[in-house]
């Protein structure tokens, strides 16, 4: 039996493909982030997004809004991720609609995760869902790989994560004002770009709090100074 | 019922020409045959009680039960057709338990009443199906606290959520009412089967929207006392008192629907008992006085 550098053996039945993205297909080797602060949620983003060593967009949007309150940042393979917002963003519509109030974010979370879960054989969606709602105020679910289900504080994914796990540990404080969760947000992000081969381009945030939803954007230009619009 | 003999009463699914349903009618005298069922929501939870009449001596006593649990905090009871009310349990389960699958959250009561509801209307609708010969009492307590999401790994971090709503309350004892049309509205007392109007009458009579409400125990001793004011002697001489209740995460059982513990039953049946004798002392006393009355005419 042949055992290649992509771990992919499967003859045997215990090695599985770690290789999960098939040839050619759109990567968002990544740096994405989720986190709670005082009056809700911030999610972070960079724009890259890759096949092989090729940049296919470097303004990428892997913030995604499946309701009014309740985002999702999205890795692995773009198709996928965007397939399974898709449906989600479509049952929490219906939700709405049919019980005449709007979804929590476990809600949400737990739509996602069946999705993930299901299907996992065949996905590669590493996923963070962020929301705000009124009973729980702002929450954060990791999704990782397997389709398993975690709440946390705060969480980070993709490629790029890999490098701010002690930037984060340090420097997360629980009930952060909005200035300062903005902060931390984007220099967490600034050290995962520098570090990260596969993560670049612009920062892009969503801040979810009962206001509702308010988008930011950091270009590369200023050193990412300067919020646009 | 004058309209009997006219045809219009044969199928579900033929309106009279005055707009009426004859099939639901009917469905709903099988209700008015039915035992006494009630319900009580008060302000820390909800209690379910039912007259269960003995039909055999055969019977095992305390057996049979007529309460049913839909989910760890739903509880339903019926007056009228039991076979229906078994069924409609069944599909009371199901639509709990499908909620729990997509939403990994208990069903909310409003939401149960909500599909149950679909579900008893549908069956007034098509010629092949007569409608449900019951009317079910849902009683529910949504949770106030924050429940993690079924299935969830561990119980998350105590710290990070920011930005709650302030002072807003949450969850708490809900009770619907579901006639065989499909009907349902909310209710703080709900009263069906054939004693349906004393039972009323006493429900009116207690505090349970106001500031003063009922608290828990008192409403378990209140629906005891109504389900023996609401029993007929000279039609059923036997019958069962049953009873459920569910308070918050605070209370007796925890946000689960559970049957009232024997002590308190018991306590709560000898209580009624003496209230009634007295009531009936006070009976006999103005039945005395009208018939003085009426020798004076």
């Amino acid at each position: 039996m042949e055992f290649g550098t992509s771990g992919s053996l499967n003859e045997d039945g215990i090695h599985v493909d770690m290789d999960r993205l098939k040839k050619g297909e759109v990567n968002l080797g990544t740096s994405i982030m989720a986190i709670t602060f005082k009056d809700g949620v911030i999610l972070g983003a960079d724009s890259r997004t890759t096949t092989g060593a090729y940049i296919a967009n470097r303004v990428t949007d892997k913030l995604t809004r499946v309701h009014d309150t309740i985002w999702c940042c999205r890795s692995g393979s773009a198709a996928d991720t965007q397939a399974v917002a898709d449906i989600v963003q479509y049952q929490l519509g219906l939700f709405a609609m049919t019980n005449g109030k709007p979804p929590t974010t476990q809600t949400a979370a737990s739509i996602f995760q069946e999705i993930c879960y299901a299907n996992k054989d065949r996905l590669s969606a590493g996923l963070i869902i962020a929301g705000w709602d009124e009973r729980h105020g702002g929450q954060v679910y990791s999704i990782p790989l397997g389709g398993s289900l975690h709440k946390q504080s705060y969480a980070i994914g993709g490629s790029g994560s890999t490098y701010i796990y002690g930037f984060c540990d340090a420097n997360w404080r629980e009930g952060m004002e909005e200035g300062d969760a903005v902060n931390f947000v984007k220099e967490a992000l600034k050290e995962a770009i520098k570090w990260d081969g596969s993560s670049g381009g612009v920062i892009r945030m969503v801040v979810l709090t009962a206001k509702g939803a308010d988008r930011h954007l950091y270009l590369p230009d200023t050193d990412y100074a300067v919020r646009h619009n | 019922m004058t309209s009997i003999g006219t045809g219009y009463d044969l199928a579900n699914s033929i309106f009279s020409p005055d707009g009426r349903n004859f099939q639901v009618e009917y469905a709903v005298k099988a209700v008015e045959n039915g035992g006494t069922s009630i319900g009580i929501r008060c302000k820390d939870g909800v209690v379910l009680a039912v007259e269960k009449v003995v039909a055999s001596k055969l019977l095992k006593h305390g057996a049979n039960k007529r309460i049913a649990t839909v989910d760890r905090h739903l509880g339903v009871v019926y007056s009228g057709m039991v076979p229906d009310g078994r069924h409609f349990v069944d599909r009371a389960r199901d639509e709990a338990r499908a909620w729990r699958d997509t939403f990994k959250t208990p069903i909310p009561t409003a939401d149960l009443a909500s599909r149950l509801g679909g579900y008893m209307q549908a069956y007034t609708l098509y010629q092949s199906v007569r409608p449900f010969g019951i009317t079910a009492i849902v009683g529910g307590f949504d949770s106030e606290l924050d429940t993690p999401v079924d299935g969830e790994v561990g119980s998350g971090p105590k710290c990070g959520a920011g930005g709650k709503g302030e002072g807003k309350k949450h969850g708490g004892p809900f009770l619907y009412m579901i006639e065989p049309s499909g009907l349902y509205w909310g209710y703080y007392g709900a009263a069906t089967g054939k004693g349906r109007q004393a039972a009323k009458a006493e429900l009116e009579k207690l505090d349970l929207s106001g500031s003063g409400a009922l608290s828990l125990e008192e409403a378990v001793k209140e629906a005891a006392r109504i389900i023996y004011v609401a029993h007929d002697d000279n039609k059923d001489k036997e019958f069962e008192l049953e009873m459920s209740w569910i308070s918050g995460a605070d209370g007796p059982t925890k946000g689960k629907h559970q049957e009232v513990p024997k002590a308190l039953r018991e306590e709560a049946e000898r209580l009624a008992k003496k209230a009634i004798e007295k009531d009936l002392e006070g009976d006999d006393d103005e039945e005395e006085k009208k018939e003085g009355d009426k020798m004076e005419e």
